[in-house]
């Protein structure tokens, strides 16, 4: 299985991880700071910032590009709730 | 409501009058005597208030939230007592929990000019309380850090602090009045109808009590907004719930300072990591356990273990010293199929901590079927902690070979601590 690497500069922790998984996943397991609300892309709350690699994660969906602009998200900012890391990223709490 | 209370509660109506707190800044909030539980959780043995804020400028006035729906009659009353509608320019909103944002959807019928000014991340809250449809559209202005608004002659400066207690929260500065409108931040449940912190009676206890409940989960965002907050000249404190704070306002900030650094800070050395490892023991096999589990983990050195017999002690200050340690290792035997009692009263007293980044680790001894290792594991990786070695179980009483297996339960779980995984890659399968 394709694997990539996602970095949480907050607590410069890097986790080697399977291809298709949710930020969230890893996050929560690791202690970032990101936080969770709904977990299901609807609250806004888990915003993060991508440092590096946001062509390494999935599209964001219709829906998440609706939450985003209500939170006022600026370019590089995703849903760590849906977002799936695709390929190597580094990213931090928004 | 208590019948004192609801005797209290039907005075109110006739001392609705706006309160000058600061010059042309009056409170003009709502008394909740009777309240005994804020928010299901929350006790509150006089009540509650529900502050809101008017300040007026020489082009305009400004209202800084609302109330709770059921007493929107009052804050009109005094609302009407110091202004008119049509002169309200501005509506802020701190915070949009409907205890503050109950009064909202009457107000913006009756000020239909006013512009609504709300935090980056309220409008999600907004749209969700307000529910605009396409023929009535909803606008409104987000605003963050050095964002300001001015009323004429007085300008409104708002300060971007998230999480205190939700999402959407903003303080909002008037400089010209050194008054901080600090939304939920700084305040209690505390009804005192003399409203000012010098003539209301004690209310410490409630201060540091909502604190504890409301604002300890999110220390680090409240660290974050006393950056903010500590260098403003503040004359006067006016939250949404609880006294206003014109005596001596600095103290409830450094008070807040306080409650929010780790109080184990000054106890454990710099770069010194805790572990602390509660149990319960019936025959005193899991306690044995629990002793040879302290042993493996203060040989790696750079360690503070502590071990305490859940028996002994209160819940509170264990949560307390949970909050500061690294990691929590946790010791039950089986009864009946389950952790004991005392285990699941500690597990269900942490949503008032930040458990972000914590190690957790189950064992016990076991008699006949031995689930509650794998249930404290389940309820620990429930609430996001780490749990890096697998649980040990021992069944009854644990010989010397099985004593070592604790030591290195120990040593495994010092090692994942000691060896801080900074900078190093961590393979996913093995975050447990």
């Amino acid at each position: 299985m394709a694997k990539a690497k996602i970095t949480f500069t907050d607590i410069e922790q890097t986790v080697n991880v399977p291809a298709g998984t949710r930020v969230i996943e890893v996050s929560e397991r690791i202690g970032a700071g990101i936080i969770y609300g709904c977990r299901e892309g609807d609250c806004g709350t888990c915003m993060m910032h991508v440092e590096e690699g946001w062509n390494n994660l999935t599209e964001p969906s219709v829906l998440e590009e609706k939450v985003l602009r209500e939170n006022m998200a600026s370019r590089h900012d995703r849903l760590a709730c849906q977002a799936q890391i695709l390929g190597d990223c580094k990213v931090k709490p928004a | 409501m208590s019948s004192a209370a609801s005797v209290i509660a039907r005075d109110r109506a006739d001392q609705a009058r706006a309160v000058e707190v600061a010059p042309g800044v009056h409170w003009v909030g709502a008394l909740d005597p009777g309240l005994r539980t804020f928010d299901i959780i929350l006790r509150t043995a006089n009540g509650t208030t529900y502050n809101s804020y008017l300040v007026r400028g020489e082009e305009g006035v400004a209202v800084i939230d609302t109330v709770k729906a059921e007493f929107a009659e009052d804050f009109f009353a005094r609302l009407e007592s110091v202004a008119r509608y049509d002169e309200i320019r501005v509506i802020v909103l701190n915070h949009l929990e409907p205890d503050h944002t109950g009064a909202l959807p009457e107000l913006m019928r009756r000020a239909p000019q006013a512009q609504l000014y709300i935090s980056k991340r309220a409008t999600p809250m907004l749209k969700a309380l307000l529910k605009p449809r396409d023929d009535r559209p909803l606008t409104y202005t987000t605003v963050g850090t050095g964002d300001e608004v001015s009323l004429g002659g007085r300008t409104l400066r708002f300060l971007h602090t998230p999480f205190l207690h939700w999402p959407d929260t903003q303080c909002t500065w008037l400089a010209e009045e050194g008054v901080l409108f600090s939304g939920d931040v700084f305040g209690c449940h505390h009804c005192d109808a003399r409203l000012f912190n010098d003539l209301c009676g004690d209310f410490r206890f409630a201060f540091d009590y909502y604190y504890a409940h409301i604002m300890r989960p999110f220390k680090g965002y409240v660290v974050d907004a006393l950056k903010l907050i500590e260098p403003l000249p503040i004359k006067l404190i006016a939250p949404t719930h609880g006294p206003i704070l014109r005596d001596r306002p600095r103290r409830y900030v450094t008070r807040y300072r306080e409650l929010s650094t780790p109080s184990l800070a000054e106890r454990i050395d710099q770069g010194e990591r805790s572990l602390i490892i509660f149990y319960m023991s019936a025959y005193g096999s899991t306690a044995r356990m629990a002793e040879a589990i302290r042993a493996g983990a203060e040989e790696a050195g750079g360690i503070r273990v502590s071990l305490y017999d859940l028996e002994g002690g209160e819940i509170q200050p264990f949560v307390d010293l949970i909050e500061s340690a690294d990691a929590l290792v946790l010791g039950s035997p089986t009864i009946n199929g389950d952790a004991a009692k005392p285990i699941w009263d500690l597990l269900s007293s942490l949503a008032v901590i930040d458990l972000k980044g914590k190690l957790g680790a189950a064992f016990g001894s076991y008699g006949w079927t031995g689930e509650a290792v794998k249930m404290i594991e389940d309820r620990l990786r429930g609430l996001k902690l780490r749990v890096p070695v697998a649980g040990l179980r021992i069944k009854l009483i644990p010989t010397d070979e099985e004593l070592e297996e604790c030591r290195d339960f120990g040593r495994a779980l010092a090692g994942a601590l000691v060896r801080g995984e900074q900078g190093r890659v961590i393979d996913f399968a093995d975050l447990g």
